[in-house]
C-alpha cells in the first residue's frame, strides 16, 4: 500500500518487513515541519513547512554521519601528530553543511573560514582527498601546500579555506559580484562565525554588497564562541542577523537540518531578486576552537553535553527518520557502519599516499612565470628558474 | 551631470593639447624624427586600460572617484562614459572591503584594475592583496589563480607630508606570488600596464604622480593595441662602461641628467630602469656590473630593507669579483617624509647625490 503524504503526526504501526518499501531511492515528497519558526528581520520569514523526501532526509543521514566521522578521525590523527599545525573541527555543525547543499546548487557559489573540512565534503570533495591534504601528502585537495585551512573545490564553486577571520566576507562578495558582472543566475553563500561578524570588513563590503545588489547571502555560523571567547563578551549586539541594519536577515535553528535547507532555499531566491541577506544559523561545536583548545576552560562540559542530548543534529535526523517509519534502527546503525569504513579506509589510503615531491616547493606560485627565478633557503644551493 | 565640462573623452592615442614639457634636462643619446609623437604618463595609462577594456569584456574598472570624477587624478577619464557603470564602479571609501570584493571577482575568474588613490591607502587592504591575492595559487595548488591588477600612485609627490609619500616597492616585491612593476616613461606605462592587465596573476603596479604630466616619445609599435612589455625584464635607458645605475619610476629621469653630469666628467653610466621590481632582472643587472665593476642603486623610498639592499645583495652575491668598488645605495632619507619643502627636497635623492655616489664608487673625490 503506497504511504500518502506524511505529517507531523508520527506513524507508528510497524509494518512487515515484506511490505515495507524500499525507502533510500523514495524521493516522493513529503513535508516536514521545522522543530522552531524562524524570526526575521526586515522580511517576511519563510514557511516552517520544508519540502522533503525520505531519500532525503536518508541522504542527510548519511551525510552527516561522514562528516562527523571524518572529524573524529582527523581528532586522532592530529593526536598521532600525522595531523600538524592548526586543525579547526566542525563536528556538532553538520547540518549547515548538509542542509545548504540540499538548498542550493554546485553552480552557486560557497566561502567559508577556516573551520572547512565539511564543507569541502559537501561540495562534493572526497574524504581521501581531506584526509591527504590534513596530512600533507601531494594527493590532497591542494597537493600538500595549504593543509587545514585551505582546501578548495574550483569545479562545485568552493571557493576556501580562509585563514585570517573576516576576509572571506570581502571574497565572498566580490564572488557574487562576479556572478551579476557574468549574468548568472547564481548566488554566493558568504560563511563566517560570531568572531568574524564584528570586523569592520563585514560591514564595507555589506554595504558594497547592498548598494550593487549583489546577489551575497552571509551566513553567520553562531557556535557561540570567537574561540575563547563567547559572544556576550564579543558583541554589543549579538542578534547577528539584524546586524547588517538595512539588510534583511534570518534567525535559524543550525541544528535543524530541514530549516538550514529552507533558510538556504528562501535566501538564494531572495538575493537574486533584492541583494544581500544575512543568515545567523544557531549551531554549536563540541571540539574546542582547534586542536589546542580543550574547548573547557570556557564552557562547562556540561553545557557541551546538554546540547549533544538535546540538539544533536544526526540523533535528530535519527529521530526523524525513526518516528517516520523511513529507515529502521539497524538500518540506520548499519549506515553508520559504512560511513565509518570509507572514513577509515580514506584515512589507511591517505596515509599510504606520497609526500609531495621537493620540486612542488617551487610550483603554483604564479600561473605565468616568465622566466621568474625562486630561491631556496641557501640561494647559492637551490636556484630555481619557473619556467 | 559630469560636472566637469569642456572635457574630450580620451580614447586611445595621445592628445594633442597635452602639455610638452620635455623630460626635465634630457637629452638623449637617440634623436627622435621630427614630428615624432609624444605622449604623457597619464594619457598612456588610460590608452591602456581602454583599449584592455575594449578587448576584453572581464576586465572592469574599481576605485575611489574613478567613474564620475574620472579619476582622482584623471587616469580613468572617459571610461565611465564610453563603457557604463557595469565595467566602472565607483566605491565607497573602505579599501578592505572593496579590495577583497576585487580579489574574490578575480577568484571567479574576471579581471578587476583595481584603484589605490594612492598606495599608502593599501595598507587598508594588504591583507587581501597578499593573503587573499598573492598566495592563493600556491595554496590552492593551482584551483585558484588572481588575475587582478591593484594600481595607483606610489611614493613621494610634493609636499603631501608623511602618511601621503610612502613608495611600497619593497614590501610588495619581496612577496613571493605577486609581481611588482614601476614604470617610467609613457612606453613604460602602456606596455606595462597592458601586461598587467592581461597577466593571469597578481600585480601590484606602481605609479608615480608626478609623472602622469610628463611627456615622452613615443613609437608606432608602442600605440598599437596589441604592444605589451615583458613583465620581468629590465631596460637600458643610457649605455655606459664606467659605473652602472639602476633605479625605477620617477629616479629614472634623475638618472639619466646624473648621467648627462658623469658624462660631462668623462665618467660613463649606463643607466637601467628596473621597470619590473618582481621579477627582479638580475640578470641585466649583473651583466651589467660585470662590465663597468661598479654599481649605484637608486630609489626614492625608505633605505632599510629596500629594493636597492635586495640589488647590492645580488650582486655582492654574483658577481663579487668584479666589482672594483664597494656597491652604493641612494635611497629615500631614514625619516618620514616632513612638509617643509626644504627639509623634503633633503629627504628624497637629488641628482647630485647619484653624481657624488658614481663619483665614489670610481673613486674620484669631489
Amino acid at each position: 500500500m503506497a504511504l500518502s503524504r506524511l505529517s507531523l503526526r508520527s506513524t507508528t504501526f510497524l509494518k512487515p518487513s515484506s511490505l515495507r518499501r524500499h525507502v533510500t531511492t523514495d524521493t516522493t515528497p513529503i513535508t516536514i515541519e521545522t522543530a522552531a519558526p524562524f524570526t526575521s528581520h526586515q522580511c517576511d520569514p519563510p514557511s516552517r513547512s520544508v519540502e522533503t523526501s525520505s531519500a532525503e532526509i536518508l541522504s542527510f543521514f548519511r551525510d552527516m554521519a561522514r562528516m562527523r566521522r571524518m572529524e573524529i578521525a582527523a581528532d586522532s590523527l592530529y593526536k598521532s601528530k600525522l595531523i600538524r599545525g592548526f586543525c579547526h573541527l566542525y563536528d556538532g555543525q553538520e547540518a549547515l553543511a548538509v542542509g545548504m547543499e540540499a538548498g542550493i546548487t554546485k553552480k552557486d557559489a560557497i566561502i567559508t573560514s577556516y573551520r572547512d573540512h565539511c564543507t569541502f565534503l559537501g561540495r562534493g570533495g572526497e574524504l581521501v582527498d581531506a584526509f591527504s591534504e590534513l596530512m600533507g601528502r601531494m594527493r590532497g585537495c591542494s597537493n600538500g601546500k595549504g593543509g587545514s585551512m585551505h582546501f578548495y573545490k574550483k569545479d562545485a564553486c568552493f571557493y576556501g579555506g580562509h585563514g585570517i577571520v573576516g576576509a572571506q566576507i570581502p571574497l565572498g562578495c566580490g564572488l557574487a559580484f562576479a556572478q551579476k558582472y557574468s549574468k548568472e543566475e547564481n548566488v554566493s553563500f558568504v560563511l563566517y562565525g560570531d568572531g568574524a561578524a564584528n570586523q569592520g570588513q563585514l560591514f564595507e563590503a555589506l554595504n558594497i554588497a547592498a548598494l550593487w545588489d549583489l546577489p551575497a547571502i552571509l551566513v553567520c555560523e553562531n557556535n557561540h564562541y570567537g574561540m575563547g571567547t563567547a559572544t556576550w563578551r564579543s558583541a554589543k549586539s549579538p542578534a547577528y542577523f539584524k546586524r547588517g541594519d538595512y539588510v534583511p536577515g534570518l534567525k535559524v535553528d543550525g541544528m535543524d537540518v530541514l530549516a538550514v535547507k529552507q533558510a538556504c532555499k528562501f535566501a538564494k531566491e531572495h538575493a537574486l531578486k533584492n541583494g544581500p541577506i544575512i543568515l545567523e544559523m544557531d549551531t554549536y561545536r563540541y571540539h574546542g576552537h582547534s586542536m589546542s583548545d580543550p574547548g573547557s576552560t570556557y564552557r562547562t562540559r556540561d553545557e557541551v553535553s546538554g546540547v549533544r542530548q538535546v540538539r544533536d543534529p544526526i540523533e535528530r535526523v535519527r529521530k526523524l527518520l525513526l518516528s517516520h517509519d523511513i529507515a529502521t534502527e539497524k538500518e540506520l546503525k548499519d549506515m553508520e557502519k559504512e560511513v565509518r569504513k570509507e572514513v577509515d579506509d580514506a584515512v589507511a589510503q591517505a596515509k599510504e599516499s606520497p609526500v609531495p615531491e621537493a620540486s612542488e616547493l617551487f610550483t603554483n606560485m604564479y600561473v605565468k612565470d616568465c622566466g621568474v627565478e625562486s630561491f631556496g633557503a641557501d640561494r647559492k644551493e637551490l636556484k630555481v628558474t619557473l619556467a | 551631470m559630469w560636472g566637469i565640462l569642456g572635457r574630450r573623452a580620451v580614447d586611445g592615442g595621445f592628445s594633442a593639447s597635452s602639455l610638452r614639457r620635455m623630460r626635465s634636462g634630457l637629452v638623449s643619446a637617440r634623436s627622435y624624427a621630427a614630428g615624432s609623437k609624444e605622449m604623457t604618463v597619464r594619457d598612456a595609462l588610460n590608452s591602456a586600460i581602454d583599449e584592455e577594456m575594449s578587448a576584453d569584456p572581464k576586465v572592469f574598472v574599481m576605485g575611489e572617484e574613478v567613474g564620475q570624477y574620472q579619476g582622482a587624478y584623471k587616469i580613468s577619464k572617459g571610461l565611465l562614459e564610453k563603457y557604463g557603470p557595469e565595467r566602472v564602479y565607483d566605491t565607497p571609501i573602505t579599501e578592505a572591503g572593496f579590495t577583497g570584493i576585487g580579489v574574490g571577482a578575480a577568484y571567479a575568474g574576471l579581471k578587476p584594475v583595481v584603484e589605490f588613490m594612492t598606495f599608502n591607502f593599501s595598507m587598508q587592504a594588504i591583507d587581501h592583496i597578499i593573503n587573499s591575492a598573492a598566495k592563493s595559487n600556491y595554496m590552492s595548488a593551482g584551483q585558484i589563480n588572481v588575475p587582478i591588477v591593484f594600481r595607483g600612485p606610489n611614493g613621494a609627490a610634493a609636499g603631501v607630508g608623511a602618511q601621503h609619500s610612502q613608495c611600497y616597492a619593497a614590501w610588495y616585491a619581496s612577496v613571493p606570488g605577486l609581481k611588482v612593476l614601476a614604470p617610467y616613461s609613457a612606453e613604460d606605462a602602456r606596455g606595462l600596464l597592458k601586461a598587467a592587465i592581461r597577466d593571469p596573476d597578481p600585480v601590484v603596479f606602481l605609479e608615480n604622480e608626478l609623472l602622469y604630466g610628463e611627456s615622452f616619445p613615443i613609437s608606432e609599435e608602442a600605440l598599437d593595441s596589441s604592444f605589451c612589455l615583458p613583465i620581468g625584464k629590465a631596460k637600458i635607458e643610457r649605455e655606459g662602461k664606467d659605473v652602472t645605475i639602476t633605479t625605477f619610476s620617477k629616479m629614472v629621469g634623475f638618472a639619466l641628467k646624473a648621467a648627462e653630469k658623469l658624462a660631462e666628467e668623462g665618467i660613463s653610466a649606463e643607466v637601467i630602469n628596473l621597470r619590473s621590481i618582481r621579477p627582479l632582472d638580475r640578470a641585466t643587472i649583473n651583466a651589467s656590473v660585470r662590465k663597468t665593476s661598479r654599481l649605484v642603486t637608486v630609489e626614492e623610498g625608505f633605505p632599510q630593507h629596500g629594493v636597492c639592499a635586495e640589488i647590492c645583495a645580488s650582486v655582492v652575491e654574483e658577481s663579487f669579483s668584479y666589482l672594483d668598488a664597494p656597491v652604493e645605495r641612494i635611497a629615500g632619507a631614514d625619516v618620514p617624509m616632513p612638509y617643509a619643502a626644504n627639509l623634503e627636497r633633503l629627504a628624497l635623492p637629488q641628482v647630485e647625490d647619484i653624481v657624488r655616489a658614481a663619483k665614489r664608487a670610481c673613486f674620484r673625490s669631489k
